[in-house]
């Protein structure tokens, strides 16, 4: 093949679920895995005389997922019907926002690989209805289940701003850990919470000419791997089919594909030679979202510090490594934890070991989030400054960390119930240090005589002290004290 | 008997009158009578003699059995019941259940009227003559060789009969004041917004409103004080803050001081000759009782036909998308792929007038017709809306002929829709200003067929505005003549 | 014969030829006969040409009105209510599959 220079450009369509107890227009539960149409009524069912209405905390959501975008929020807004046929659709219109979005001209700040931050605009981002699901089953026929039909979905929409898969991939992780940050969506991937859309075409420079490829759309992705890979698939494909074809934007249709994992290939769905006619037009059924100052203030209320901007602060504020604030600021409760505990006075990297290596190992196994283990942020500040002070030591730590959580005592008294405590007196250790150096007169002469076999005797040394102790002796005035007598 | 709703409800609630005589007199003229008018798509005798019993036991304990006490009431078939049916009229629902009552529905049990049965209607109450029913004829009892007016023909046809005390029917364009008008009783259209629209199988839902056609206009504003009110299952329907529910009936008999009629001279121009006649004799009647007549120019009202026909379409083709053999309805049987599925059910479950409003509002929504048509005829129904807030700036009310005819001839207007459709001009500018409208009885043609008079009023203004009807009515006794069929 | 003073155009122009009804007929998903195609061609015709006589108005500056409402934000609390259920929901379905709505498979 050819060496062809390109530019890769990506825009993304995002549907992130809101975390709602209800549907967007009916009071049926969101759960998911329910018995197949279950969680339905006449309104998500889209019967004869059933009329939808908003549910509140849907918009509200949005307004916050919006705001936390940059994005400027609309004072009026309405609802509009795009209509299509589909069995999974049950009124076969989808209600949904057209020219008046909730939120639109924003941006998002993504992280890169070489540490830089780059901006992403986003067009829009607007509130509607999901539809229910077709399965298709081994027989000629297809089985509609709607429990998921009238759950309320956030689009958003960015500016083809993108240019590798790697950067999509990433918008991808930064923005399920904003709506998480925020509470506006749990963003399971898993669960179908957050699915991707990667519009994706190449910039080709050939001869001194620029050529653009017909823009693929890549449907429904739901985990960061396979967007990544669909994308990278999908620029390598274009270059080929443009080698091969020469094929332009100018020539050829805008094709939708689909992304199959197994293969690690995108599809050819279908080829959009005429647009879709939604006939879009104002949902008579609802009346207008009108925000106020007084609403939107209130809203605004449940913003936050973002997680980039977070991890970012905790890097030169406690002088963390990238990773270890990456760590803690994947969970906003988790990052609040952490800070809570270095304001009642533990040390930030001794706080971030606690949580990072115990913490977390603690939380993913009790399915919760290291904040909700039961340990209040000033016993794990006390604890930290045992660790630090040498009242205990590492090990001991991990163990009185996993008692806190089932007992409100302090770290202080766990440690002593355990015998935990280590021995910091220096009269006490001495009588003890004495008597090991007495009885291991060879290892004494290693000592003295350097060289070689010198490190290794004065461990073990230090070994038989620990021993002798129990472990529980610190090391650290040990090793000062055989430093001392040696 | 006499099965006035307001009289017949003061005796049953006096113990005058059992509430079980009453259903089963008003079952005897069904059974003797309906055959030949063909009011009821279905009745509930069994259910209604039982639940008339047990309001009887109410009563005769003493307690309160509501404000409609025992009374038989009929409701238009597009209203969802979970007893029997809810048709619309159609091939398309004929077999359909609905799992909920509709607000008005629950509304009228719960005053204790004994709903007796459902009626018949243009299909999806597309239609100004009832001739559109895919189920059953209904002919007007004033004349069987003539409709009974549409789309509320059945309810008219069976408050006409006395096969009912008091009926519901619902108005997009004039179907209920139409029907009224040629049937020689009383119908309101409510302002938009006033009565619930959740469980009233929608057509153009911006436009639709449920309202009573009774005998008198007393009955009216009995009826309307059951219905009247938010319901927080529509939205589009206005709170109590925003325009709170006024008794009808406190005030009925008291006539408006000062009062100021607007009449616009080339409406009643353009009607029939008896039209007109009754029309000015109706006027000389308000004169005589002081009233000032005005006389006003709406200059935009001639364009309601044409935005009627393109707004209420659009709706249309939006609402009843949902009737597509999937999820309830008619299926067709001849399906071969999931396409035919749709295109199929609906062709064989819709009927002609209503397969020719779901392809014109289509059209008027589909790409690069939009703003000809769709937005043109939202732009020119805000400027008949003008025409009504400037008349309302002068006057208590708008006074114009329900319909330029009288009730025509079976099959007289089904091969020309555009001349069907002309014959809603005077009703439908008030469901485009969402203002509420009546129908009264003021005359008869030549031919012995009634003619309607038609006041409208400011929104949300339906208790004065059944007052200034009352004041003609009191001074009239057009009301009082019955059909020669009973 | 009622004496409107507005009456529709007597120009039967094409506004709609059968193509486009067949067009619009499939937005639809209705299946029409080639009467009906060419009746609705006729009639739909007529009824736009009527239509059209809003183009008599000048409408540069008027807002369109979708609704006659004075309200906004009719909104709901986010409380979960119990649903229909499964039985009840696929009472009035033409066919279903044990839990599901049943349709001819979807190729897409
Ligand atoms: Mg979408
Ligand atoms: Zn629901």
């Amino acid at each position: 093949m050819e060496n062809l220079e390109y530019k890769i450009i990506v825009g993304l369509e995002i549907h992130v679920q809101l975390l709602t107890k209800s549907k967007m227009f009916c009071s049926c539960a969101i759960s998911f895995g329910e018995r197949a149409n279950s969680r339905v009524c006449p309104v998500c069912v889209g019967m004869p005389g059933s009329l939808p209405v908003m549910n509140k905390k849907a918009v509200e959501l949005s307004a916050l997922a919006g705001m936390a975008l940059n994005c400027k929020i609309a004072k009026f807004t309405k609802w509009d019907r795009k209509s299509y046929y589909y069995p999974d659709l049950p009124k076969n219109y989808q209600i949904s926002q057209y020219d008046l979005p909730l939120a639109a001209a924003g941006f998002i700040e993504i992280p890169l690989e070489n540490g830089q931050t780059k901006t992403i605009r986003i067009t829009r981002a607007h509130l509607e209805e999901d539809a229910g699901k077709n399965l298709h089953t081994t027989g000629n026929f297809s089985q509609v289940d709607l429990n998921r039909a009238g759950t309320p979905l956030l689009e958003i929409v960015t500016e083809p701003d993108l240019s590798s898969a790697a950067e999509v991939r990433s918008l991808a992780v930064e923005l399920q850990r904003i709506v998480r940050y925020l509470g506006v969506s749990e963003a399971d991937m898993q669960k179908g919470h957050m699915r991707f859309e990667p519009n994706v075409n190449l910039h080709i420079t050939k001869d001194g000419k620029e050529y653009k490829t017909p823009i693929a759309e890549i449907k429904n992705l739901n985990s960061f791997r396979a967007i990544e890979r669909s994308v990278d698939y999908e620029v390598q494909r274009q270059l080929d089919e443009f080698s091969r074809t020469g094929i332009t934007m100018e020539t050829g249709n805008k094709t939708t594909r689909g992304w199959d994992d197994d293969a690690g290939k995108t599809v050819l769905q279908r080829e959009k030679e005429e647009a879709n006619d939604y006939r879009y037009f104002p949902d008579p059924d609802l009346v207008p979202v009108e925000f106020t100052d007084s609403w939107l203030a209130e809203i605004r209320a449940g913003l936050c510090e973002m997680p980039i901007k977070r991890q970012l602060r905790f890097v030169n504020e406690y002088d963390l490594s990238d990773y270890d604030a990456g760590v803690l600021t994947a969970e906003r409760t988790t990052a609040d934890f952490f800070e809570e505990a270095v304001k009642s006075g533990g040390q930030s990297k001794r706080v971030c070991n606690l949580l990072t290596q115990v913490g977390l190992k603690m939380a993913n196994e009790a399915n919760c989030s290291a904040a909700e283990l039961g340990i209040t942020a000033e016993n794990l500040a006390k604890l930290a400054k045992m660790a630090d002070g040498g009242q205990i030591s590492a090990t001991a730590a991990k163990t009185i960390m996993e008692k806190m959580t089932q007992t409100a005592d302090e770290p202080k008294v766990i440690a002593e119930q355990l015998n935990l405590i280590q021995k910091n007196d220096t009269a006490e250790l001495e009588v003890i240090v004495e008597k090991i150096l007495a009885e291991n007169a060879k290892a004494v002469e290693d000592v003295k005589s350097g060289g070689k076999k010198s490190k290794a005797a004065k461990g073990f040394l230090l070994g038989q002290v620990m021993q002798k102790t129990k472990g529980r002796a610190n090391p650290k005035v040990v090793a000062e004290i055989l430093e001392r007598k040696l | 008997m006499d099965c006035n709703c307001k009289k017949l409800r003061d005796d049953i609630a006096a113990g005058r009158i059992k509430s079980a005589e009453a259903v089963e007199a008003v079952f005897d003229t069904i059974e003797k009578n309906d055959s030949k008018i063909g009011s009821y798509i279905s009745t509930f005798k069994e259910q209604a003699i039982a639940n008339s019993k047990q309001l009887d036991e109410k009563i005769s304990t003493g307690k309160s059995a509501g404000i409609l006490a025992g009374t038989p009431i009929a409701i238009k078939d597009n209203m969802c019941t979970t007893f029997g049916a809810t048709s619309c009229a159609s091939k398309m629902l004929e077999n359909f259940h609905a799992p909920y009552n509709a607000t008005v529905v629950e509304k009228l049990i719960s005053a204790g009227a004994i709903i007796i049965g459902k009626t018949n209607m243009d299909e999806f109450a597309m239609g100004s003559s009832t001739e559109n029913s895919a189920l059953l004829k209904t002919v007007n009892p004033w004349n069987t060789q003539c409709v009974p007016g549409g789309s509320s023909g059945g309810s008219a046809a069976a408050v006409a009969a006395g096969m009912c005390s008091a009926a519901l029917g619902s108005d997009t364009g004039g179907s209920i004041r139409q029907p009224a008008s040629f049937c020689g009783v009383v119908g309101l259209k409510p302002t938009y917004g006033r009565v619930s629209r959740f469980g009233l199988v929608a057509f153009g839902s911006s436009l639709d409103q449920i309202g009573p056609i009774t005998q008198n206009v007393t009955d009216a504003a009995l009826m309307m004080n059951v219905i009247a009110g938010h319901d927080p299952a529509d939205s589009t329907s206005v709170d109590e803050k925003t325009a709170p529910v006024c008794d009808c009936l406190e005030k009925i008999d008291e006539p408006i001081g000062n009062l100021k009629i607007a009449v616009v001279p080339q409406f009643n121009t353009g009607a029939d000759g008896d039209v007109q006649k009754a029309i000015n004799e109706a006027i000389e009647v308000y004169k005589k009782m002081g009233a000032e007549i005005v006389e006003i120019d709406m200059p935009h009202l001639e364009y309601s036909v044409a935005v009627y026909y393109i707004v209420a379409t659009a709706e249309a083709s939006g609402n009843l998308a949902r009737y597509d053999g999937v999820h309830y309805g008619h299926r067709a049987e001849d399906i071969e792929n999931y396409i035919d599925v749709y295109c199929k059910s609906r062709a064989a479950g819709f009927g002609k007038e209503v397969k020719r409003r779901i392809m014109l509002g289509t059209y008027a929504l589909s790409s690069g017709y939009y703003d000809a048509y769709y937005l043109k005829a939202l732009k020119v129904r805000n400027l008949i809306r003008g025409d009504f807030l400037r008349a309302f700036e002068k006057c208590d009310c708008v006074l114009i002929p329900t319909c330029p005819t009288t009730a025509f001839k079976f099959g007289e207007k089904m091969d020309d829709p555009l001349k069907m459709y002309l014959s809603d001009v005077y009703t439908i500018a008030a469901n485009l200003a969402g203002v509420p409208a009546i129908s009264i009885p003021c005359g008869f043609d030549g031919n012995d067929l009634p003619i309607g008079l038609q006041l409208m009023a400011p929104a949300f203004g339906e208790d004065k505005l059944l007052r200034i009807a009352r004041m003609f009515e009191s001074k009239t006794d057009w009301h009082k003549r019955r059909p020669p069929i009973i | 014969m009622p004496r409107f003073f507005f009456w529709m155009a007597e120009v039967m122009s094409k506004k709609i030829d059968a193509e486009l009804v067949k067009k619009v007929a499939k937005l639809s998903r209705l299946e029409l006969t080639e009467t009906e195609v060419a009746e609705f061609a006729n009639q739909l015709s007529a009824i736009l040409d009527y239509v059209e006589k809003m183009e008599q108005l000048d409408t540069t500056d008027v807002q369109p009105l979708a609704h006659c409402l004075p309200i906004s934000n009719c909104l709901r609390d986010d409380c979960a209510k119990p649903s229909l259920g499964t039985e009840k929901i696929l009472e009035n379905a033409p066919d279903t599959d044990g839990d599901f709505f049943k349709v001819p498979k979807i190729l897409d």
